[in-house]
Order: structure tokens, then sequence, then C-alpha cells
């Protein structure tokens, strides 16, 4: 039995951190900022259920640990959106580098 | 090459994909469509990992619930039909330093093995998540249901229309 080892895993969680990372960093549009951060929620509860098999203790702890962590990341979709919306309404636009209110 | 190796390879790439193409496509509808593939390829991670409620729960919170909010953030908000691209240079900065954090990590990672327990999580999974969150995490679970309802209650404030400012300005 030569399951996935576990360096795959968070390889693949790696890379789709990165991704995110980069989207979060580089895009215009707010909405897809938005979802960056939850590709880059998604890599991380990757990494919790890999371990939470693939570790000295295995048990359940990881896997409702990643349950916690995805209802707190529909809370803050919800919300990012509603301050978007908000927002758009004031400044009619979604581009990050125009919300510069703060900076001035 | 078990059959679980060619799963993982191929859902692994299809998540790749998706991100990939996030990164590169114009269109900010494509972009979140692309990224629907990404959701649903780590919903088939999560069942090759023996996490089978986790993987349902993916389905229907990320593909499902917050991919259609997303949409309907983008269709309310006035958004140009091709996304700009940002400055170049910006754009290489950015990826130097994200391709600097790859290195660190997968020097880390790379070698990482804990060796393989015996362990049968998938039998009765659902079962044994809900006897756990109902016994051992009992309080996390009501204070997670504390934080919807702030969630709800303040995404429906902060998105309202302002009745007085409006009527202020008549």
């Amino acid at each position: 039995m030569s399951a996935v080892p576990l360096p795959a895993y968070l390889m693949l969680a790696l890379i789709l951190f990165c991704i995110g990372l980069f989207g979060a960093l580089t895009k215009r549009n707010a909405v897809i900022v938005l979802i960056s951060i939850e590709l880059m929620l998604n890599a991380v509860n990757i990494n919790l259920v890999a371990f939470a098999k693939y570790s000295l203790n295995p048990g359940l702890t990881g896997q409702i640990f990643s349950l916690f962590t995805i209802t707190v990341a529909a809370a803050e979709a919800a919300v990012g959106l509603a301050i978007l919306i908000a927002l758009y309404r004031n400044r009619k636009t979604v581009n990050v580098d125009e919300m510069d209110t703060m900076k001035r | 090459m078990t059959g679980e190796m060619i799963a993982f390879f191929l859902l692994a790439l299809t998540a790749i994909t998706g991100g990939v193409l996030l990164i590169n496509l114009t269109n900010v509808v494509h972009m979140v469509v692309a990224l629907i593939f990404t959701f649903i390829a780590i919903a088939g991670i999560y069942i090759t990992l023996s996490a089978e409620f986790v993987a349902v729960v993916q389905v229907l919170i990320y593909s499902g619930a917050i991919t259609i909010i997303m949409l309907f953030g983008i269709m309310l908000t006035r958004h140009q039909e091709k996304e700009k691209k940002a400055p170049r240079l910006k754009i290489i900065l950015t990826g130097l330093t994200i391709g600097l954090f790859f290195l660190i990590m997968y020097g880390k990672i790379k070698d990482l093995n804990f060796g393989q327990q015996n362990v049968e999580l998938h039998v009765e999974n659902t079962k044994k998540i809900g006897v756990e969150l109902y016994s051992h995490y009992v309080i996390p679970f009501e204070l997670t249901s504390v934080l919807l309802l702030v969630a709800l209650i303040g995404s429906i404030i902060l998105a309202k229309r302002d009745d007085d400012e409006k009527e202020a300005k008549k």
C-alpha cells in the first residue's frame, strides 16, 4: 500500500497559496482580491486535513479545525463583500488602487 | 502507480490549472468560474485524504455559496470588462518575493515525513465528527454560531442604503 506521501499534499497547498498570494497582491478588482484570499485559506485547509491523516497523532482534530476555518472564511467573504458594496455606492469604483481615502 | 496516486495527480493538476487561469484570464467573471474548478478539485483532494464530510462542506460552501456571492458582487458593481494588468515592475517584484517564499518553504517541506499509521479516519467519518463537535468542541461550535449571526447582521447593516442620508440630500 503505497499511498501519496505527505510532501505531495504540502506541495500542492504551497503552490495554491503562492497563486492566491500573487493574485491578492497584483489584481486590481477588489472581488478578485477577496476570492484570492479564499484560495489562500483553502490551501491552509488542505494542510490541516493532510496533517490530520499523516501526522504523529492522526485524528479528527485537523478536519474539525478546517470546518471552523471554512465557517470563518464564509463570514469574512460576506462582510468583505458588504464593505465592497458600501464603498462602491460612495466612490463608484471597485479598483483597489483607487481606494486610497485613508492615505491622504 | 496506484489508483490513489493517479487520482491525486489529476486533481492536483485541475486545482493548479484553475489557479493559473485565475492569474492569466482577463475577464473577471471567467476568473471566478476558473476558480470553481479549483474548489471542486480541492474537494476531491479531501476525499483522497479520507475527509468525506469536509469534502461535502467544501462543495457546498466554496463552489456553491462563496462563488455565487462573488459573482453577485461582480454583477452589482460596475467594472471594466477587461481587467487591466498591474504595472510590469510590480508584477516582477511580487513574483520574485513570492518565488523566494516558495523556495524557502519548499526546502523545508520536501523531506517532511512522519511515517504512516494505520488509522481509519474514513470509517463513519461524519458520525465521528458530529460526536466530537458536540462533546469536545461544543464551546467553539456555539461561538461559531454567534460569529455567523454577527457576520449576517453586520453585512446587512453595512450594505444597507442609508435612508437618513438620502433624506438629508432632499
